[in-house]
């Protein structure tokens, strides 16, 4: 008898027409050169005015589908957010949304800010990366205040440690839950139920159709 | 007290901690505890409001630390409504994937899927081959949806704070919309209708007339609401100057829509970054200057006329694009029956079945994986935002080229809102803390996905 896993019994991805086993290449889109199209331009030429060690900062800036991203050295993300809102008038974070890539080696944990700035009825987006075992990031609570509940679902979610924020804890999941559900290697479901003395399997390991 | 060590009430109990004294209320019993505290000589209690309380909207959790009537801190604790939506989204195709974010918020599901499927849109760069009456449909939904949220936030608001009356008639008007999506939709909430390329069906036969009505009674209905509280002498007791927060305090904190709204500011998405033709739409923006709950409610009373304004318009551009298409042409996108009610009750597609069953093995084969695997979408991230009833509400959504999102996140503006509740609070009396809360207007299910 041969071992069988997960629902249905079927083994790989069970695809079943042959071109799944089709190999991709991940996409890490490389930087996009000038002119970038749009209020892109003039707005990278105020950031470099405004910011002197902006080639310093700032390791790849990358136009797609119409939106600019910013890729920060996470050491100098609170200083160039700091000349985003008060020097090119971003008066507004939209959050924070943490992206985890396992096969990006040193660059694991990516956290994206998306800015928006009432005043010119712009958006640019920033871009952290930092890696899993160094999974720090300065926080940009005293930035823009928002991002305190933003940046804690982050933590909670993807174990990103925002360094300065004013009480990091955990805000969706219970407090003493382990582990950061949103990582690829965190497995979905998975985690039995117990009430009452009770324990209800996961829903993985409930039923097998065999 | 003596009566309190001899007989055990089960419903207001106390016991001695570490901390002092805790006690359990689960109101009606507010007298014996107020005489009891009076006892204890100490006038700096914390008071644990929710999650299971009537008027915090919901699974919300309020830790209020009080001297006395005055609140000096307010925390909110929220996740007992997680569900994992995004994590679940990644294990979802990209159809699918509008049937869980339409479960967000469950009092706006057309913005949810619509900001959803903007997103996916953009990522497949079919923005502009998006058909005409299907963004007509969606903003007609997403109009009607915004009745259907504001008539929850003011009737609930209104009950919350002690008026009853408000919220009979707010979920009278809310059911007439809610059985307009039923007749669209088959479902009156979370009907994942909105879909990556268009919406899953076209409009049912007769159904422009049955909107006009619709905009006719509502228009009268509306009357009854503004006659009970705009101007009523209590309910602006009870709300003018309560739950300030003004300009400065909206920027920094990310606070947008009503809230943003009330403090003079006249940001709206739909007018500074149109999104599914509502350039083509007359209507106003609404403000206040009072950065007061009063002035929020006015704002939400006041939108429900400009949401009748675009709800007209669109019902004239819908006779005029009668029997347009609502999906993208693409075959590679598309779902690929259009299906149709029948004389049985139940949607379907007779034709399509023909063709697949009978004719075309290719058919067969394109169906089955469509439906199955699903399309595949080019790689990249982006960001799309819509003006939900509560403010933006934005989808981040990456793609590394497969069939499923790679990573799916929603800046709802429930969540970030929330956040101003100590702001609107502190300093404030308990009772307005209520106010506060209802006119932010968190829906829980958005807040903790």
């Amino acid at each position: 008898m041969s071992e069988q896993q997960g629902m249905f019994g079927a083994a790989g991805t069970g695809d079943t027409s042959g071109y799944g086993g089709l190999v991709h290449a991940s996409v890490n889109p490389g930087s996009t050169e000038r002119p970038y199209g749009g209020y892109f331009d003039q707005l990278a030429d105020d950031l470099e005015r405004a910011y002197p060690d902006f080639s310093d900062a700032i390791t790849k800036v990358v136009v797609d589908r119409g939106e600019l991203t910013l890729h920060i050295k996470k050491e100098r993300l609170v200083e160039v957010a700091q000349i985003l809102r008060d020097k090119l008038l971003f008066e507004q974070c939209m959050g924070v949304s943490g992206v985890h890539y396992p096969d990006r080696k040193g660059a694991e944990l990516v956290a994206v800010y998306p800015l928006l700035s009432m005043t010119k009825n712009q958006r640019i987006r920033l871009e952290v990366a930092t890696s899993e075992l160094d999974a720090h990031i300065p926080s940009l609570v005293e930035v823009w205040g928002g991002n305190n509940w933003h940046e804690r679902e982050t933590f909670d979610m993807f174990g990103i440690v925002f360094d300065g924020h004013p009480g990091l804890t955990r805000i969706l999941m219970p407090d003493d839950w382990d582990g950061h559900p949103q990582r690829k290697d965190y497995p979905l479901g998975g985690i039995a139920v117990e009430y009452k003395g009770a324990t209800t399997p996961a829903p993985s390991n409930r039923r097998s159709y065999k | 007290m003596s009566e309190k060590s001899t007989t055990f009430d089960p419903y207001a109990s106390s016991r001695e901690t570490t901390e002092g004294t805790v006690y359990s209320v689960t109101g009606g019993d507010w007298d014996s505890l107020v005489s009891e505290i009076g006892e204890a000589k100490e006038e700096r209690i914390i008071v644990n409001m929710g999650p299971q309380h009537p008027s915090t909207h919901g699974v919300l959790r309020l830790v209020l630390e009080l001297e006395g009537e005055t609140v000096t801190e307010v925390r909110p604790g929220i996740g007992y409504l997680h569900t994992g939506i995004e994590k679940n989204m990644e294990y979802r195709s990209w159809t699918q994937g509008t049937t869980f974010a339409t479960r967000m918020d469950y009092l706006a599901p057309v913005f949810n899927e619509t900001a959803y499927c903007l997103a996916v849109e953009k990522l497949l760069g079919i923005t502009d081959q998006v058909p005409e009456r299907a963004s007509i449909i969606r903003v007609l939904m997403m109009e009607l949806n915004r009745i259907s949220s504001h008539m929850v936030a003011l009737g609930t608001g209104a009950l919350e704070l002690g008026a009853m009356g408000p919220m009979f008639f707010a979920f009278r008007e809310r059911e007439l919309v809610l059985d307009t999506f039923e007749a669209i939709t088959g479902l009156r909430m979370n009907m994942a209708y909105v879909r990556p390329g268009g919406v899953a069906q076209d409009l049912p036969e007769g159904m422009t007339v049955r909107l006009r009505e619709l905009v006719t009674t509502l228009r009268k209905n509306f009357k009854d609401n503004e006659r009970l509280l705009v101007g009523n002498t209590i309910w602006m007791k009870r709300t003018e100057g309560i739950g300030y927060l003004d300009l400065a305090g909206c920027t920094t904190l990310g606070i947008t829509g009503p809230v943003l709204r009330s403090t003079g500011l006249p940001w709206d998405l739909r007018k500074m970054q149109p999104y599914c033709g509502y350039e083509n739409y007359e209507f106003d923006v609404i403000t206040a200057d009072t950065c007061d709950v009063y002035g929020r409610f006015l704002i939400r009373m006041a939108e429900l006329e400009q949401s009748l304004r675009i709800i007209e318009q669109a019902i004239t551009k819908l006779d005029a694009t009668h029997g347009q298409p609502v999906m993208v042409a693409d075959k590679k996108i598309a779902w690929p029956a259009q299906l149709a009610l029948g004389a049985d009750g139940l949607g379907n597609s007779l034709d399509h079945i023909r063709e697949i069953m009978g004719t075309s093995m290719e058919s067969l084969i394109h169906h089955f994986k469509l439906v199955t695997e699903g399309f595949r979408v080019p790689a990249g991230q982006v960001y799309a935002a819509v003006e939900s009833p509560r403010g933006e509400l934005a989808a981040h959504i990456v793609s590394d080229g497969g069939t499923r999102p790679y990573r799916a996140h929603f800046r709802e503006p429930s969540f970030n809102n929330l956040q101003s509740t100590s702001a609107m609070s502190e300093g404030g009396m308990v009772a307005d803390i209520i106010g506060a809360v209802a006119s932010i207007d968190p829906v829980m299910g958005g807040v903790d996905r």
